[in-house]
């Protein structure tokens, strides 16, 4: 009887210590026929600086980083795009793993402008895309992206501010994100991007 | 004797917290709170889109223009260390004439940069020519 009580405590706790291999999904889930899914980002189409349509082709198969940024944003977007700067070095040699910068400024931050504000950061061509479209959708995704289960209810939640660095998956899902002004979450960020590169893309 | 060792003791005491004075903290919060989010905290701006204040030839090179610049922004295309920007630097207005001289000496002496030490007089004259 003693040992029936043991061996069910063990297993009890060996279930416990076997963590779910890799990131969580962190998308809100709807119920479809009675089963919870998780939300995907829905489909879009954009131009980046080379006046390329940027749109779920351009993804496919691949896993991204996304933010929401303006050039001449002087309050939280430089020290952001500086950290994107750094994931698209960091991870360069990566070909399953693109950067997204939309800008929500389509007004001002024109094709051409976008081209020099890229060329001078320094983003390379098809690895890190600055884009821009009609500024319905683009306000639009940036709420998809959004939506997600969030950890920690206290982070502001206007998005133009919230300067969110975003990780979405090759299912469209979204794995991780963190505030794109921190640098020690930046930090915490590049490790779950190596994490989530390991387990499910290499 | 024991009146030197106190004395003594108050000495050390002052020299100590004399050395501990960052003369330039109040320029520091306003430059942290007005210009680091584009400069950053280390001044070295981003990536040929802003330009670095540490190091920077412009700021030797353009020093009675500088409080200007800090108060009525910039939307002229400059070179610095040999590198263009072209982006505008939107004015802090509400920046008074003391804030200002504050700023600029903490740029002056940071990171590096010895710059030399801005009067209030100077920054004055400065601003008297771009007024607006």
């Amino acid at each position: 009887m003693r040992i029936f009580l043991y061996l069910s405590l063990l297993i009890f706790i060996a279930a416990c210590n076997s963590k779910p291999a890799g990131l969580p999904i962190l998308s809100k889930q709807h119920e479809v026929d009675g089963k919870l899914v998780y939300d995907t980002i829905p489909s879009f189409s954009f131009i980046n600086q080379d006046s390329q349509i940027i749109d779920k082709s351009t993804v496919a198969g691949k896993a991204y980083i996304t933010d929401f940024f303006f050039i001449s944003c002087p309050t939280i977007c430089p020290i952001m795009q500086q950290n994107m700067l750094s994931i698209q070095n960091r991870f360069l040699e990566e070909d399953k793993l693109l950067l997204i910068s939309h800008s929500i400024d389509p007004k001002r931050d024109s094709v051409v402008r976008l081209k020099q504000y890229a060329v001078n950061l320094g983003a390379v061509p098809d690895k890190w895309h600055m884009v821009t479209g009609k500024k319905d959708e683009i306000y639009e995704i940036a709420d998809d992206y959004f939506n997600l289960v969030l950890e920690d209810p206290t982070l502001p939640d206007g998005f133009d501010h919230s300067g969110r660095l975003i990780l979405v998956d090759q299912n469209a899902h979204i794995r991780a994100y963190c505030n794109g002004t921190d640098s020690t979450a930046v930090k915490a960020f590049i490790s779950s991007i190596e994490t989530f590169l390991h387990d499910e893309i290499d | 004797m024991k009146l030197i060792s106190v004395l003594f003791t108050t000495m050390v005491f002052i020299f100590l917290s004399a050395c501990d004075t960052n003369p330039y903290k109040h320029g520091e919060i306003m430059y942290q709170n007005f210009c680091a989010s584009c400069h950053m905290d280390d001044g070295t701006g981003l990536e040929g889109n802003i330009p670095p204040l540490a190091g920077a030839d412009y700021i030797t090179q353009h020093r009675s223009n500088l409080a200007c610049i800090i108060r009525y922004g910039m939307q002229d295309t400059i070179s610095v260390n040999g590198i263009i920007y072209n982006n505008a630097m939107p004015g802090v207005p509400q920046l008074t004439d003391f804030e200002i001289a504050n700023i600029l000496n903490y740029i002056n002496h940071s990171w590096g940069n010895d710059y030399g030490f801005v009067t209030i007089d100077e920054v004055r004259a400065s601003l008297e020519k771009c007024k607006q």
